[in-house]
């Protein structure tokens, strides 16, 4: 029954977009219901899965740890948004993550993680993120799998082709989607054409302690700039956007940014761009983003304002961008790991059109132009064209690689994943995703080395394909095997927010190195209370400092008195376990912040203005121990002004 | 030099070992423990087996009132001194004095180590059966009797959660060994004494 009006629906929604079309919806779905395709995606208890995949939250902000095969969901990462469970962004530690140079904001739309390289190959250190809305970029570090840093990308708009990372974490790009003034001004929308900018972020990367630093910006035309890739192998060195509205519409884009035949694929020269900042061909202008670090020994963030940015102009400078024209506004850039093939997805043409680096090299070399837009020289469409992938379906997207010479493209209005072979360009598989696949990944995806056993498709609508959750309804993950000639749908599994993209890689490049504790030694938190004996409070003025321990099963001090209404109670707690997994919480009644979730061997502050007079409770959120239950306390709160003395103590004896 | 004699004073010098490995080991294992924990007793400490296993050893045990491992025993002022000097009297025997001796020192180091042992289970008895009296969890035996804790001497035991287990460790392999050279150098020396009464005849 079920299947009948999935297939129904297919059919319609299909037709009522585009009307008769080569998708021919397959029906090796019921595959995936045999034994021994159970068998594939099946990690026993106690089994380590094989991979690591890093899905985006999308509109949740931030970035989601699974395993492959299995699609089970280990962790979400806080990275852009707020998030009560773990006190990212609530507690004072973390606070300044969240600052940019429009103040704190709470939230963001992150869209697509990339791990860290080292000779082209995932080296398992960082995961990047970028923030779509308010543009910045995030550094995780796949030690402690924290967000560990964030950088504000200045003069950009909808931070959407972002955070690629270069095949030696030379650089994460980030691209502008929206273009606008630049520097911003009060002008009149009808004079985008022409004036506002593109601005292509380069941000260098510290190679021993990850720390991202914006090395220059590339200010281009005031086109959408979509998606990138690097260029790896002979292509190291280069970096390729996708490019639509290069009609430079202000509005109603749907109709007026799909006019133009054919946009752009831009392919930036990033080597000759260090050779233009290393000559000085740069302006340094003013600006304004937030630089944020969180320090691992002090277990506190902190939020610096950058006041310039360097600027590169492509009209200006030869050699450092080129335009490969590429039809109907491509939103996918993909790069093969041998570097030679730059895959341009037109979303509203009807082939995949595929550009080689080696004629784009030998075009350049040979100035074979086909005019110019605002100074940057367009190569002729013939010249750099490897080759069309004849009506593959319909909208493509993305596309990734097997490393066996195949691609994997995704198509979002015919909900399909097809596979086609680099050179001969011909079509040699086809399957249904459920439904409206965005995004593709196969581990190691973005690097020379892929990991072609799996390719996880991305969905953006499930419609009846689980039990009812309402009007809103997750979306979702597909994890099909690769390995043979035809591709096999194995799992199908939830994901939180919107899964833009993965980054994945095999589970040994990661696990093996993860920290398990944080060394009480080695914390240097300004408010660390390292025994209990050290434990105490201080009055400075209205505030309150409590130096709380926490250790199976009690807190030090759990009785304090001498607080008063009106005070700020900060409570620095740390927490004394050394062993794995032992996480204490802590929260007090009324607190209008989340609860702290403090790992073993770290110190972490919140915030309790306590506005009535009393006896109040504080307890330990998260069940660590057979008397977790008694992990608990009170603080006595009296009236402004009270002499009631300040006093703290544990077990009735003054610590 | 005669075989004896060296194999004498290489199993007496085996005793410096001790200063440099641990002697024997407690290990305990749990479910929730899959890296087991394990505390690892030297002739001047008790140690962690791996970084943090002595404190989350006390941090369990804490619930049943067993108290702290030590951080420092009269034992470990004691050990040190007579275990030199148990080394140096070897090797002087093993040069200067008659094979009879070897069996001498073997039996006092026996004597010293029997009384070690002693001293060890009864630390392990306080350890085990001396409990803090306001112990958040208090279980009894079949018989109703206040449990107790103690980890074996020498083997594998289960206590509650968890399956002790109590083992030598290189150190002690090495002094066994010491203490068997002896004999060994005893038994060769009578060999030799043999030849060389034929040779001589
Ligand atoms: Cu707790």
């Amino acid at each position: 029954m079920k299947k009948i009006n999935k297939t129904a629906f297919l059919l319609l929604a299909i037709s009522l977009i585009v009307g008769l079309t080569s998708c021919v919806q397959d029906k090796s779905q019921k595959g995936a219901l045999a034994g021994s395709t159970a068998e594939k995606v099946f990690v026993a208890p106690g089994e380590y899965d094989d991979y690591y995949a890093f899905l985006s939250g999308g509109f949740s902000g931030q970035l989601a740890v699974h395993g492959l095969p299995s699609g089970r969901l280990f962790k979400v990462i806080p990275v852009f948004s707020v998030d009560g469970e773990k006190a990212y962004g609530f507690n004072e530690e973390t606070k300044p993550m969240l600052e940019t140079s429009y103040g704190s904001i709470p939230w963001d739309d992150s869209h697509h993680p990339d791990l860290s390289q080292t000779n082209g190959e995932i080296d398992g250190r960082w995961c990047f993120i970028n923030a779509n809305n308010t543009p910045r970029i995030a550094r995780i570090s796949l030690k402690t799998f924290e967000t560990v840093e964030i950088i504000e990308i200045p003069n950009s708009a909808g931070n959407h082709s972002s955070s690629f990372v270069t095949e030696n974490t030379e650089y994460v790009v980030a691209g502008t989607r929206f273009s606008i003034p630049v520097p911003q001004k009060d002008m009149s929308i009808d004079e985008y054409k022409g004036n506002f900018k593109g601005a292509l972020s380069f941000i260098k990367v510290d190679p021993d302690d990850g720390i991202m630093s914006i090395e220059f910006q590339i200010l281009m035309p005031g086109f959408n700039y979509d998606l990138s890739h690097p260029g790896r192998g002979k292509s190291h060195g280069w970096m390729f956007f996708s490019t639509y509205n290069t009609e430079e519409a202000n509005s109603l884009l749907e109709v007026n940014a799909s006019q133009n035949d054919k946009d752009f694929i831009a392919a930036i020269n990033w080597k000759k761009a260090e050779e233009y900042i290393k000559a000085g061909k740069f302006k340094t202008v003013p600006t304004k983003y937030a630089h944020n670090v969180y320090d691992e020994s002090t277990h506190s963030a902190t939020s610096t304002m950058e006041k310039t940015v360097r600027i590169l102009d492509p009209a200006a400078l030869p050699g450092l961008v080129y335009f490969m024209p590429t039809p109907k506004s491509p939103h996918g850039c993909d790069v093969d790991p041998t570097g030679e093939y730059i895959v341009g997805s037109g979303k509203l043409a009807a082939a995949l059109t595929v550009h080689s680096f080696s004629k784009m090299i030998k075009a350049i070399e040979e100035k074979n132009f086909d005019g110019e837009a605002y100074g940057i020289p367009i190569l002729s469409f013939d010249a750099t064209l490897a080759g069309t992938v004849q009506q593959p379906g319909l909208g493509p997207l993305h596309t990734e690689f097997d490393g066996k010479g195949n691609a994997y493209t995704t198509f979002f209005i015919s909900s399909e994943i097809v596979k086609w072979k680099l050179g001969t360009w011909e079509v040699l598989d086809r399957k249904p995703t459920y439904y409206s696949v965005g995004h593709l990944m196969i581990p190691g995806g973005n690097s020379r080395k892929p990991f072609g056993k799996y390719v996880l498709a991305m969905n953006k609508i499930t419609k009846d394909r689980y039990i009812s959750t309402g009007p809103e309804v997750c979306q979702s993950a597909q994890l099909y095997d690769i390995s043979g000639d035809k591709m096999e749908l194995l799992l199908d599994f939830p994901t939180i927010g919107e899964p833009h993209y993965a980054a994945g890689c095999p589970t040994e490049l990661i696990h093996p190195y993860t920290q398990k504790i944080y060394k009480l030694e080695d914390n240097k938190h300004p408010y660390v209370t390292k025994s209990e004996h050290e434990a105490k409070v201080v009055r400075d003025g209205n505030n309150v400092h409590i130096y709380m321990t926490m250790i199976r099963s009690h807190f030090a001090p759990d009785n304090i008195e001498g607080v008063q209404t009106g005070d700020r109670v900060y409570f620095h707690v740390t927490n004394l376990e050394q062993d794995y997994d032992v996480p204490h919480g802590i929260s007090i009644i009324g607190a209008k912040t989340s609860e702290l979730l403090i790992m073993p061997g770290q110190t972490e502050t919140f915030v309790w203005e306590p506005k009535n007079i009393g006896v109040w409770p504080f307890y330990c959120t998260d069940f660590c121990s057979a008397l977790h239950q008694e992990m608990q306390g009170y603080v006595r709160v009296s009236p402004k002004g009270s002499d009631v003395p300040l006093k703290w103590s544990l077990d009735g004896e003054d610590l | 030099m005669k075989k004896s004699k060296l194999i004498m004073m290489l199993g007496s010098l085996l005793l410096v070992s001790l200063f440099i490995f641990p002697l024997w080991n407690i290990t305990l294992e749990a479910p929730q423990y899959p890296e087991p924990l394990g505390m690892d007793i030297w002739i001047t400490k008790i140690a962690d087996h791996n970084p943090n296993d002595v404190k989350n050893i006390n941090l369990m045990n804490h619930y049943v009132g067993m108290r702290e491992i030590p951080e420092h025993m009269k034992e470990f002022d004691i050990f040190p001194p007579v275990v030199m000097a148990m080394a140096i009297l070897g090797l002087l025997i093993g040069w200067k004095a008659k094979p009879k001796f070897y069996l001498a020192w073997f039996v006092l180091m026996s004597v010293l180590g029997i009384a070690g042992m002693y001293d060890f289970y009864q630390w392990e008895y306080d350890y085990g059966h001396n409990l803090n009296p306001k112990a958040a969890i208090k279980f009894v035996d079949e018989v109703g009797k206040p449990m107790a804790y103690q980890p074996p001497l020498f083997g594998t035991k289960t206590i509650l959660n968890f399956t002790a287990h109590s083992y030598p460790m290189v150190g002690g392999y090495l002094l066994f060994l010491g203490m068997f050279s002896s004999i060994v150098a005893y038994y060769i020396s009578r060999k030799e004494d043999r030849d060389d009464a034929l040779g001589g005849s």
